[in-house]
């Protein structure tokens, strides 16, 4: 049984500066809490506008009329549960790299977010196949690869909480991140090869007909929401990940009792 | 190194010589599975033969899951991998022997009782002997990736569904790819290139699962 084979970087966190400092847990709550705010707050000032341009701004397409507004929810929730896996996966490595239990806490907190996208993006998706090619679902490429991600997704998250030893929980989990980042690709273009073999081109999601530009525009800023509301709630989530797992240290004793009383917390290290 | 290899090569195959009853029940969920299809989708000899190769493959990738727990429970119970982890032998090693072991015995008969089962479904000449090759192709970048997932839930709860939710969609490129070589034969068509990708697969499955393998043991030994 080792606990830390060696000096980790969290140890010595606290005596350096730049980036190193938020490698310790105290110091990476502050920061969750300092920046988790703006995020939100961003993100729903974008979401706001987003949303009003997708609704009030944007022409209705000339083929697909009005329904076509889904596309504004539907492919920044796409692409963000691709890029919120690759993040895992990061997270994941870093932490497996430098030793930092700070990394897997925020892999942790990243998933159930990607999952939700990924759930996102199939539910509108399938809302949005119904009218425009009579179909729910349809095995294309795209639409299966989102399917299994959200295996994946539910595989990691299942992973994590099965194994009750925080450490081991970690980089198992890391691993499973990795592997699955190292095969979606290879099952996106397997299915996409798959799919050309075995249905005719009766659904064509490839060819889509190029946007307006300001229907590109508010696409961004819905995206750029999607983003601030990610990174907000993925702080959020690691803070509480953080003070459940440092219960018994006292700066997290303390901050759980300050945010009871709404004080600002001051820099402590952890005992 | 190779003494090593073969040591363990050889206590894992005596192993399951003596414990030949876990690996003869996955045959047999193999074979009933692969029979109860039939009765779901009807007797139509056309739908059989086309649903064959998928039929097969799909009741094997599920054999393959079945028999995955066995690779390092019984040894973790005891100890014994415990002993192997904390050993200075190089883990890919001995973990290749293992893993060597495991596709041999608990994988690689599935391939002699493919084209039985295959003849339940009508197929006929080109794709017995097709079905049987992509099997003996793919199975081992199953397992590969399979002991991976086995290791990471090895003493954890309910692992043998989280295994299922770990490794399945890990499966369907292989799936796919051992398909369509079968369906391709089946067609006329050339298929070496479907063949030569399951085993480049296997090949690329078989350098980089067994460090990942080794690293997940190494967390369930701790």
């Amino acid at each position: 049984m080792r606990k830390h084979p060696i000096a980790s970087v969290e140890e010595r966190a606290g005596s350096r500066g730049g980036i190193w400092r938020f490698a310790s847990p105290p110091e990476f709550f502050r920061l969750c809490g300092m920046l988790a705010p703006w995020f939100a707050g961003g993100g729903l000032v974008l979401g706001i506008a987003g949303l009003y341009g997708a609704f009030f701004v944007a022409p209705p397409d000339f083929r697909q009329g009005e329904v076509y507004r889904i596309i504004y929810i539907h492919v920044p929730a796409a692409w963000m549960s691709m890029i919120i896996y690759l993040a895992m996966a990061f997270w994941g490595v870093v932490g497996l790299v430098l030793n930092t239990r700070v990394s897997f806490v925020l892999a942790h907190a990243l998933a159930p977010t990607g999952a939700l996208w990924c759930f996102v993006a199939l539910w509108s998706g399938a809302l949005w196949g119904k009218p425009t090619w009579g179909t729910y679902w349809a095995w294309d490429a795209r639409m299966t690869s989102q399917l299994l991600l959200l295996f994946l997704y539910l595989g990691y998250m299942a992973l994590v909480r099965a194994i009750d030893e925080p450490r081991r929980a970690d980089r198992a989990g890391a691993l499973v991140a990795i592997v699955g980042a190292v095969n979606v690709p290879i099952i996106y273009f397997s299915v996409q090869w798959w799919n050309t073999l075995h249905q005719g081109a009766s659904v064509s999601l490839t060819k889509a007909p190029a946007m307006a530009t300001v229907m590109v525009v508010i696409l961004l800023v819905m995206t750029l929401a999607v983003w601030f509301y990610s990174i907000a709630v993925a702080l959020w989530r690691a803070r509480a990940l953080l003070l459940q797992r440092e219960r018994g240290s006292v700066w997290a004793q303390e901050a759980a009792r300050r945010s009871l009383f709404k004080t600002p917390m001051r820099s402590t290290t952890r005992e | 190194m190779i003494a090593l290899f073969h040591a363990v090569l050889r206590r894992e195959l005596t192993v399951a010589w003596r414990c030949r009853n876990d690996v003869l029940v996955a045959f047999a969920f193999f074979v009933i599975v692969g029979v109860l299809f039939p009765f779901g989708v009807g007797s139509d000899e056309r739908l059989l033969r086309t649903i064959a190769p998928g039929v097969v493959w799909v009741t094997a990738l599920l054999s393959v899951l079945l028999v995955l727990p066995r690779l390092f429970e019984y040894d973790w119970r005891e100890g014994t991998l415990e002993q192997l982890v904390l050993s200075p032998e190089p883990v890919t090693v001995w973990l290749g022997a293992k893993l060597l072991a495991h596709w041999l015995v608990a994988v690689a008969p599935l391939a002699l009782l493919a084209p039985p089962l295959a003849l339940l479904y009508d197929a006929e000449g080109v794709v017995l002997w097709v079905l049987p090759l992509t099997l003996l192709l793919g199975t081992p970048m199953l397992t590969l990736v399979g002991a991976i997932g086995a290791a990471l839930t090895l003493g954890v709860r309910g692992a043998s569904m989280l295994l299922a939710l770990l490794v399945l969609p890990l499966f369907v490129p292989v799936l796919i790819f051992g398909v369509d070589a079968v369906v391709r034969a089946r067609n006329g068509l050339p298929f070496s290139g479907g063949l030569a990708l399951l085993a480049g697969g296997s090949l690329a499955a078989a350098v980089l699962a067994p460090p990942a393998c080794g690293a997940a043991l190494r967390l369930a030994v701790e």
